[in-house]
């Protein structure tokens, strides 16, 4: 079968994956967690614990707050030690939760029953995964809830499962695919449930053949498709997987429910079924620690908010001072200053380039353009990333519109061909800011 | 841990600079520039080196009196005074090489704001205002002077009187007939314009050494076919169709793509990625008006050859064509489509 694709642009890239072949591996509860209170896109949570509560693994410590917005939860026991503006991946400091290990608190060994989702309704769910704060766990980190929860006048026919994993460096998708697939599949069949949908696919890119082959084999019988994907940076953006998978394009300014989709990542999938048939609210996930400098790359099951220094003790650190850490992957992920930082829910992998490596990607000095036309064969949205860079290099934020900026899906593709190494994407992430706040 | 980089994604990024483009074309250039060379000898070597050696210096002059960083080592003032070159005639005063690239880059790109800003390509620009400043010595040519184990080593049938006018202009004035009588055979016309023992440009006699130029330029994916197809075909399918004097479809095509300057223009000229559209469907209305354009001055118009003109005129569309055919015409044409369905 050939491998299905999306129809204009992308990029091939060195996958650079180094963790492929690395089994998932349980690192030990940290002594202490920061737990920031806005990991999601939307309202942080609204803070219910006191300084020096005792807490248990899995206690919420922050509640949702408004329609978008996601519930929080303690990763570990112990004592809250102190409410901080902590600095998170993005650029301002958000409202933290520091918990610290304390031998007052015991372990909760009381395991909760098992639940038979079947029997549950749709509202029943809904309620369990949002007492679960679970949000994307591809890099957005959108309230899922609310993703599942379309208007009225939207029919979703088709679930999308995405494991394409298409930036490089990650891995953690893939080795979830491989060592929990049953839980997957079951994950899956609790969404197209609640959604009610006609057709299921689980997308995955083509360089993952053993992840393939083994849910293929996992769902005979089932009305899930398991659909090899071309490999092709950026197979795993929304629009581009649902049109490689259904043919249908996300109108300009539309979300993938306007053609009938819901696009929910396989990392996602999983904590639905770990909330709903296991009880467990989301405070771990599979994060890739990976990079040429890393003394041991892997993927790690590291506890939500774990801070990085400590995340880097266990693992053994690293060979060099690093030049640049990002938090996702090299495409689209951000990049911080220090490692003070804690593990998020959509943290998927946490990357380490060396000096050298980071330079090769240095923006402070970049040229005109030159009109070479990469950058608009490069884009998988069709649009003109140079006409975009040069109209934001003269800070023309409000022109930027009429060539569809707000379309942009900031995969970052224009910016790596281009000869000029112009910042394309940081004038197109400026340009909508200045955008959004003007409408 | 101490100076950590920030900045926005992506964080890696493909190994391909400006430099490097600008390097490998003039390294594609070698070959044309090489067969020129040997075919007209040393009057040809010294119209390259004035004409790259003042478009180098104009730069590097306007950049120290502007104050600005001196980019001469990006390559494209290399790549202007050589294509400048190219397009003199070999017996030419010394000057008109000098002022042609002068032009090229003073006016044309720095006035504009340099690379990358000039809306006209540099060299064609130049060659043009030469042309119309002095006309005579622009349009005097040489004979082409081979040495001889160049004529034994491709072969070439010898041509008993190869006079100094060049192939197109014997065609313009005299038809296509003389031009193969004045060949003795069409297979030796078609011998001697492949390999270049025509009068002519230094850089647009050798096809063979442009398309080997051109395959340099594929291979290290610097430019894409779209522009040379379209406007090599749309002048071979014009001038076989209007180009016979026996009625229609009697026109020489082959004639019409190796002689004169199209090879060289639609590789290495029309490609030029400043002043051609963008978009790929731009990219082919651009070379398919190039190719009409050149067709009609070589059949009709009062010059023997078009291409400089053809492609200075679509140089100067290219703005309308990016704004007509802009990245999203295919994309929104599909969405109506799909929502006429729904």
């Amino acid at each position: 079968m050939r491998a299905k694709t999306f129809f204009k642009g992308g990029i091939h890239i060195p996958s650079y994956k180094l963790t492929a072949q690395v089994p998932i591996q349980r690192l030990k509860d940290p002594k202490r967690v920061v737990i920031p209170l806005s990991q999601h896109t939307g309202k942080p949570a609204k803070l219910i614990v006191n300084k020096n509560d005792l807490v248990t693994e899995g206690q919420m410590i922050g509640e949702q707050d408004g329609v978008i917005s996601a519930s929080v939860h303690s990763s570990i026991n112990g004592r809250v030690k102190d409410i901080i503006e902590h600095p998170v991946p993005i650029l301002p400091r958000v409202q933290s939760v520091v918990i610290e290990e304390s031998p007052e608190v015991q372990k909760d060994s009381s395991s909760v029953s098992r639940k038979d989702w079947r029997t549950l309704n749709r509202e029943e769910i809904l309620s369990i995964i949002r007492n679960s704060g679970i949000v994307g766990m591809g890099g957005a980190a959108f309230p899922t809830v609310v993703k599942f929860s379309p208007p009225q006048n939207k029919k979703i026919t088709d679930l999308i499962i995405n494991g394409v994993e298409c930036e490089p460096y990650l891995t953690s998708d893939h080795r979830i695919m491989l060592e929990y697939p049953d839980e997957i599949i079951e994950g899956v069949e609790i969404v197209s449930h609640l959604l009610g949908v006609k057709n299921i696919f689980i997308g995955i890119e083509n360089n993952k053949k053993d992840a393939i082959s083994l849910l293929s084999d996992k769902v005979k019988g089932k009305n899930i498709a398991v659909c090899a994907l071309k490999e092709k940076y950026p197979q795993g953006g929304e629009k581009q997987l649902i049109f490689a998978l259904t043919g249908r394009i996300v109108p300009s300014g539309g979300l993938p429910m306007d053609v009938g989709c819901v696009v929910s990542n396989i990392g996602t999938v999983l904590a639905i079924k770990r909330a709903v048939v296991d009880g467990k609210p989301l405070i771990e996930r599979v994060v890739t620690v990976t990079g040429s400098i890393v003394k041991r790359p892997g993927n790690y099951i590291v506890k939500v908010g774990t801070l990085l220094t400590d995340l880097l003790e266990q693992i053994g650190g690293l060979t060099e001072e690093p030049g640049k850490i990002i938090f996702g992957g090299p495409m689209t992920g951000v990049s911080v200053d220090q490692t003070d930082i804690p593990i998020l829910k959509a943290t998927s992998g946490v990357l380490f380039l060396s000096r050298k490596e980071a330079l090769l990607a240095d923006y402070r000095e970049f040229f005109p353009c030159i009109r070479c036309g990469s950058c608009v064969l490069a884009c998988p949205m069709s649009l003109n990333p140079s006409g975009l860079s040069v109209l934001g290099e003269n800070e023309r934020w409000d022109e930027m519109k009429s060539l569809d900026v707000l379309d942009c899906i900031e995969c970052g593709c224009c910016s790596y061909v281009c000869p000029a190494k112009r910042p394309i994407v940081q004038f197109v992430k400026i340009a909508k800011s200045k955008l959004r706040r003007i409408v | 841990m101490k100076n950590l980089i920030i900045s926005t994604a992506p964080h890696i990024r493909k190994d391909r600079s400006i430099k490097e483009i600008m390097w490998t074309v003039v390294i594609a250039l070698i070959p044309a520039c090489l067969m020129g060379c040997l075919i007209f000898g040393l009057s040809a070597v010294r119209v390259l080196l004035i004409s790259t050696c003042s478009a180098v210096l104009t730069e590097l002059l306007i950049c120290l009196i502007f104050k600005k960083n001196i980019t001469i080592s990006d390559g494209s003032a290399v790549v202007t005074g050589v294509l400048v070159g190219m397009n003199m005639p070999p017996v030419i005063p010394w000057y008109v090489p000098a002022v042609a690239s002068f032009f090229a880059i003073a006016v044309v790109k720095m006035l504009f704001g340099g690379l990358g800003y000039n809306f006209l390509n540099p060299a064609l620009a130049g060659r043009v205002f030469v042309m119309f400043a002095w006309l005579s010595a622009m349009t005097t040519w040489q004979k082409p002077s081979p040495p001889e184990w160049f004529m034994k080593f491709f072969n070439l049938p010898y041509v008993d009187s190869i006079s100094t006018a060049t192939p197109l202009n014997i065609f313009k004035y005299h038809g296509m007939d003389a031009v193969v009588e004045f060949f003795t055979s069409k297979s030796s016309m078609y011998k001697h314009l492949f390999i270049g023992t025509v009068g002519g440009c230094i850089g647009e006699v050798s096809a063979l050494a442009i398309l080997i130029g051109a395959i340099i330029l594929f291979i290290r994916k610097i430019i894409t076919p779209l522009i040379p197809f379209f406007y090599i075909g749309t002048v071979a399918l014009i001038t076989w169709i209007f180009g016979g004097n026996n009625g229609l479809f009697t026109g020489d095509a082959l004639f019409h793509i190796l002689s004169g300057g199209l090879l060289l223009g639609a590789f290495f000229m029309a490609t030029d990625m400043v002043t051609s559209p963008i978009t790929p469907l731009g990219q082919i209305v651009f070379a398919t008006g190039a190719g009409i354009l050149t067709s009609v001055i070589r059949l009709k118009g009062g010059y023997p050859e078009g291409v400089s003109f053809s492609i200075l005129f679509m140089n100067v569309l290219t703005p309308l064509i990016d704004k007509i055919f802009h990245s999203r015409l295919l994309f929104n044409i599909i969405m109506k489509k799909k929502n006429k369905v729904v």
